[in-house]
């Protein structure tokens, strides 16, 4: 389990992006969403700990983690896909994938992660991490850098974007396939209507505070501005999730 | 040979044991062995140090090795090596120079390598540099490669400098025939206070003739690099010239790409990038459980690989 305790981020301009921050994610989905700027990505910064907080503390399954770095909360357990993933000349998409690993992968593993997010795998496990992938490729490999991890706890920072209709699906059946490999928690920010719903627990954060936490029943409807988040479309996908889960 | 020795012969040609086709082992200045084949043929120059090797015309997937060893401080050795490739030949010659130097002289090793490529002759040149030695002397490398490519030839360079040479100047001249084309990949990597220097000067003289040079590079240290490029159209042709270099610590690199045309025709395109090794790259592969000084080295071995 995570938690955050009064955590707050400041700049070192002294600019405040994230206030008393109290948070606690033990569920199987928990998604983050609120409106631009509101201190999301930098709050999925201070947990990975590329940022470090100016107060408060941070907790993994106990451990506290405030002042651990990046190398240190990765290696107990944690994985980050970038919002927007990096290149690297010179490193193949199976060198990635094998540093994710934390081992030499196979051909065969490197296959299976690459299928998963949809990307035909013998086309892509020589291929230069550089400016010749699109960007919804780039996207693709980092989530599948975060299947070979398997961490137990795994943070996407809006994974759906450059992400094409077609494969929305897939990406949350990637998600509860995450799920039933690792039994851990999945951190998701995101805007989208499609991921909220698959969502346990939704936190809404403004202007670098938790403005609301609850389960998806509680919260999604205020936040789609009707009473009735329970719309025919969403109970279909409610049940087909349910489903997934029992 | 003793175990220095072999050892260096396995860092500069991959080699364990002899190998099977021509070859040609220069050590300490002195022939260590030679085998030639019904095709490739391999002379000693009467008329100052080297060796000439005659590849016979339409010889394909043949294979010359000509390693150099040096081990002996304070040894200055400079080869003259020319190589006559006949026409439709199909060939790879692996070259390569090792350096263990010891004591307190410096050890140097200069090669002057000219290559005739015949009509149609395809090449494929791969070199590597590299040395050791803990002693005060300093591991020099100096080497010259001219290549003279006829009517549709082709010649693939690749050269690698990774480890261990203190000082280096490498020239690489060349000129190409109608429909000729060259290409060159360079590697190197320069720590504590080496320098290197790498200056190219192609001229296409033929129509629809081609050139592309790609040098990536690791400064490190105190290290100092220089890229020289001059590239020449002369007529309608394409070139491009690309130094990409990764500067870490406090070194220096100097990047400077030069075009000529001289044809309105001539497509002559450079490209030069230097920087240092961007802080999301580290975080990035930190967040698979890598230390920031093992990211650093997957990030700096990928690039030179």
């Amino acid at each position: 389990m995570l938690e955050l305790r009064n955590v707050g981020y400041e700049t070192d301009d002294n600019k405040e992006i994230l206030h008393d921050v109290n948070l606690t994610v033990q569920e199987r989905f928990v998604a983050i969403t609120g409106p631009n700027g509101g201190g999301k990505s930098t709050l999925a910064k201070v947990i990975a700990g590329i940022y470090q907080p100016t107060s408060g503390q941070i907790l993994l399954d106990g451990v506290d983690i405030t002042h651990m770095s990046i190398t240190d909360r990765a290696n107990l357990g944690m994985s980050y896909a970038f919002q927007q993933p990096v290149r690297f000349k010179g490193l193949r998409v199976k060198d990635l994938l094998s540093l994710a690993a934390g081992k030499n992968t196979s051909v065969t593993e490197a296959c299976n992660y690459l299928s998963e997010v949809g990307l035909c795998a013998r086309d892509y496990i020589d291929r230069e991490i550089n400016a010749s992938l699109s960007g919804g490729e780039l996207k693709r490999i980092e989530i599948a850098m975060v299947l070979a991890r398997g961490t137990k706890l795994s943070i996407f920072d809006e994974p759906e974007a450059g992400i094409d209709l077609w494969s929305f699906q897939n990406l949350i059946r990637v998600f509860e396939k995450m799920y039933e490999q690792t039994r851990g928690s999945i951190l998701i920010i995101s805007h989208q209507e499609r991921i909220l719903n698959i969502a346990d627990k939704i936190v809404v954060i403004k202007n670098g505070q938790v403005e609301k936490v609850g389960a998806r029943s509680e919260i999604l409807p205020a936040l789609l501005g009707s009473a009735d988040a329970s719309s025919p479309a969403c109970s279909i996908l409610t049940d087909k999730v349910e489903g997934v889960r029992s | 040979m003793d175990a220095i020795e072999m050892n260096l012969l396995k860092e500069v040609a991959e080699l364990d044991s002899l190998p099977v086709g021509a070859y040609n082992i220069r050590a300490n200045g002195e022939l260590a062995g030679r085998n030639t084949t019904a095709n490739i043929d391999i002379v000693t120059k009467t008329d100052k140090p080297g060796i000439d090797i005659y590849i016979r015309p339409f010889t394909k997937n043949e294979s010359v090795h000509i390693p150099v060893i040096l081990s002996q401080t304070g040894l200055k050795d400079l080869v003259y090596n020319d190589f006559h490739i006949g026409e439709g030949a199909d060939v790879t010659i692996i070259a390569g120079c090792g350096i263990h130097n010891c004591g307190g002289g410096n050890a140097e090793h200069d090669g002057i390598h000219t290559f005739w490529l015949a009509k149609n002759a395809k090449l494929r040149y791969v070199e590597k540099h590299y040395g050791e030695g803990d002693g005060r002397g300093k591991q020099i490398m100096n080497p010259t490669t001219i290549v003279h490519l006829a009517e549709g030839a082709e010649m693939e360079m690749e050269t690698t400098q990774i480890a261990g040479v203190d000082d280096t100047i490498r020239k690489t001249g060349g000129d190409l025939a109608a429909g000729a084309s060259l290409v060159v990949k360079e590697k190197i990597m320069t720590t504590g206070d080496q320098r290197a220097v790498t200056d190219f000067n192609v001229d296409l003289n033929g129509e629809g003739c081609s050139a592309n040079i790609v040098s990536r590079s690791v400064a490190k240290d105190v290290s100092k690099q220089e890229f020289i490029s001059h590239i020449n159209g002369n007529c309608a042709c394409a070139g491009h010239s690309e130094c990409d270099a990764i500067i870490m610590d406090h070194a220096s690199v100097i990047a400077s790409p030069a075009l000529t045309a001289n044809s309105v025709d001539a497509s002559l395109i450079h490209e030069a990038a230097i920087g240092k090794i961007a802080g999301e790259q580290l975080i990035k592969l930190m967040t698979l459980g890598l230390t920031e000084k093992e990211a650093e080295d997957q990030i700096v071995n990928g690039f030179l690989k």
